[in-house]
């Protein structure tokens, strides 16, 4: 178990505190929280406010990466995040309750179309040079399939390091692959498909189980049919 | 001039000395009064010690001693006083009573601010069996909290063996038993789902292991799960109602939430199992449960249970619990 002592200060009691993904997640997660009976007008609008009060819960918007942090510790409930961030952030102790099913990606190795820089390197050094923002991810998958890689962590386009010589090709997540094509690059190998989940605070979860188990199943219906309407 | 300490570990100054020893004190105290006597064991043991009650126990902190012995900074302090006992007390009267206040040592993610030494307070009750010793562990457990002035925290209470049994039922082997076995401890109901699909069981069978995870509350929660049905059900049922009724009996099922989705990182638990929570706090302040098998390692043959609180997240509860009190948020 996770000991840590610093940061982990919560409001007791009031209402639930549900952390939203800004970004491109963003504009489902307001749709499913609309569809579950949570009214999310205010988020729409162009207020800078990160706090947004409804009827039965308090809305934090942040960064998807942050999600995980904030519910680790008590300081949201609940969250919505990607399967990719939880993945890459796999020891924040979390609840992942429910596939909300929106926001579907693949996490993708990928290289430079008709260039054989990833196979060469594999063959001739041993090791292929792999560009990515999501370094936990990248080194579990090659390790899991026995091929060593030289990790480059990036924390912006990750498309642009093999196009100028930064590693052989990169693990990043491509929803329509339109950026890779228009960087000239092809995914070569699918890692794992990611798609927004619901998780919850571990205390949470056990002290407001009532609260979290009925947005929860508000959510799953939700998500349903948003899903059955797609 | 500042001289930099290792990433994980911190020093205490004087004043929050002064309200560690405070709570130290009490939480001794309560061990003490219910005649659990404190024991210190060494704070480095044989790697073998460590491994032989948990693989997983084995130290994140190992090295080499003068004559090319491997020893380990302990992670843990019930196996360390598994050892104790197997070693000193073998012909003792039983049911025996221990207590410690110590710290153990633990593998940190870097850059995360988490501490490698966590200071434990808790009981060992050795000899006694499930439910009366459970209940008794609990009891305890709950005074503890309340010298600690937590009384808005809870005790929730599981059972180890439940899912364990319930996948042997189904007829999944070992292998397929840990992979799902490791969602469920990771609390990955999302990934459990999956693989359990993948599992080739039933999909009543999966729908009966999802819905057992989210099953908790009061003694309710035992009708619940008996309505989800299967043998192991039942008798993991029969398990958590003794313990609950043995609770009740001595009038402290109050603060105690039956949980059929606990489940403990910690291998060596069999049977009943623990983990305290407080509002004010995010993070589990603590934990324990029955460890019937582990005392056999060491060549006893002794049911036990016993818990441990992180007396630093007790303490950061304190503080929260009293900032409310004031009326802060």
């Amino acid at each position: 178990m996770n000991v840590a002592v610093a940061g982990s200060r919560t409001v007791p009691g009031g209402k639930l505190k549900l952390a939203v993904p800004r970004g491109a997640l963003f504009g489902e997660t307001l749709d499913v929280l609309d569809a579950a009976g949570v009214d999310t007008a205010e988020l729409r609008g162009d207020s800078r406010s990160l706090i947004f009060e409804t009827e039965q819960l308090t809305l934090v918007t942040m960064r998807p990466s942050d999600v995980p942090t904030y519910v680790e510790s008590g300081a949201a409930d609940v969250g919505i995040t990607g399967k990719d961030v939880l993945l890459e952030q796999a020891d924040r102790a979390v609840y992942e309750l429910l596939d909300l099913g929106f926001g579907r990606c693949r996490m993708v190795l990928a290289g430079r179309r008709g260039d054989n820089r990833l196979g060469e390197s594999q063959r001739r050094l041993g090791m292929m040079r792999i560009a990515t923002k999501y370094p936990r991810i990248a080194a579990d998958y090659f390790e899991g399939t026995g091929r060593q890689i030289e990790l480059i962590e990036v924390k912006g386009s990750v498309e642009l390091a093999p196009l100028i010589g930064l590693g052989d090709g990169i693990v990043d997540l491509v929803a329509t692959g339109r950026t890779l094509a228009e960087n000239d690059l092809e995914v070569r190998e699918e890692i794992v498909v990611c798609t927004a989940r619901f998780v919850a605070n571990r205390v949470a979860h056990k002290l407001r189980a009532e609260e979290v188990d009925d947005l929860t199943a508000r959510l799953r219906a939700a998500s349903r049919t948003l899903e059955a309407a797609r | 001039m500042i001289h930099p300490i290792p990433p994980g570990s911190r020093d205490v100054l004087p004043g929050e000395m002064r309200e560690l020893r405070r709570l130290n004190r009490a939480l001794i105290e309560v061990f003490e009064e219910r005649g659990y006597g404190e024991v210190a064991t060494p704070t480095i043991e044989y790697d073998e010690v460590m491994a032989r009650g948990d693989g997983r126990a084995s130290g994140a902190y190992r090295f080499f001693d003068e004559s090319g012995e491997l020893l380990a900074l302990r992670s843990d302090m019930t196996v360390p006083i598994a050892r104790l006992v197997a070693s000193r007390f073998a012909d003792a009267e039983m049911p025996l009573r221990l207590c410690y206040l110590a710290s153990t040592f633990r593998a940190v993610t870097p850059q995360r601010g988490q501490l490698r030494e966590v200071v434990q307070a808790g009981i060992e009750l050795i000899g006694a069996p499930a439910s009366e010793g459970t209940a008794e562990v609990v009891e305890v457990l709950e005074a503890a909290l309340d010298a600690a002035g937590l009384d808005r925290a809870v005790i929730g209470l599981g059972d180890s063996d439940l899912y364990r049994q319930l996948l042997a039922e189904y007829g999944l082997e070992a292998g397929a038993q840990d992979a799902i076995l490791a969602r469920l401890a990771r609390h990955d109901l999302v990934g459990l789902e999956v693989e359990l699909g993948e599992a080739g069981i039933g999909e009543e069978q999966v729908a009966t292991c999802v819905g057992l995870s989210q099953l908790r509350g009061g003694a309710e929660v035992l009708e619940q799960a008996r309505e989800l049905g299967g043998g192991a059900v039942e008798r993991a049922i029969a398990r958590l109602g003794e313990t609950y009724a043995a609770l009740e009996a001595r009038g402290v099922a109050e603060r105690v939430r039956i949980d059929m989705g606990l489940l403990r990182d910690l291998g060596y638990y069999s049977g009943a199992i623990l983990e305290v929570y407080d509002p004010a706090l995010g993070y589990v302040l603590g934990g324990g449960g029955r460890y019937d098998r582990l005392m056999h390692n060491f060549g006893l043959d002794l049911p036990a249970a016993g818990f441990g609180l992180y007396v630093e997240r007790v303490h950061l509860a304190q503080m929260e619990e009293q900032r409310r009190a004031r009326g802060e948020t």
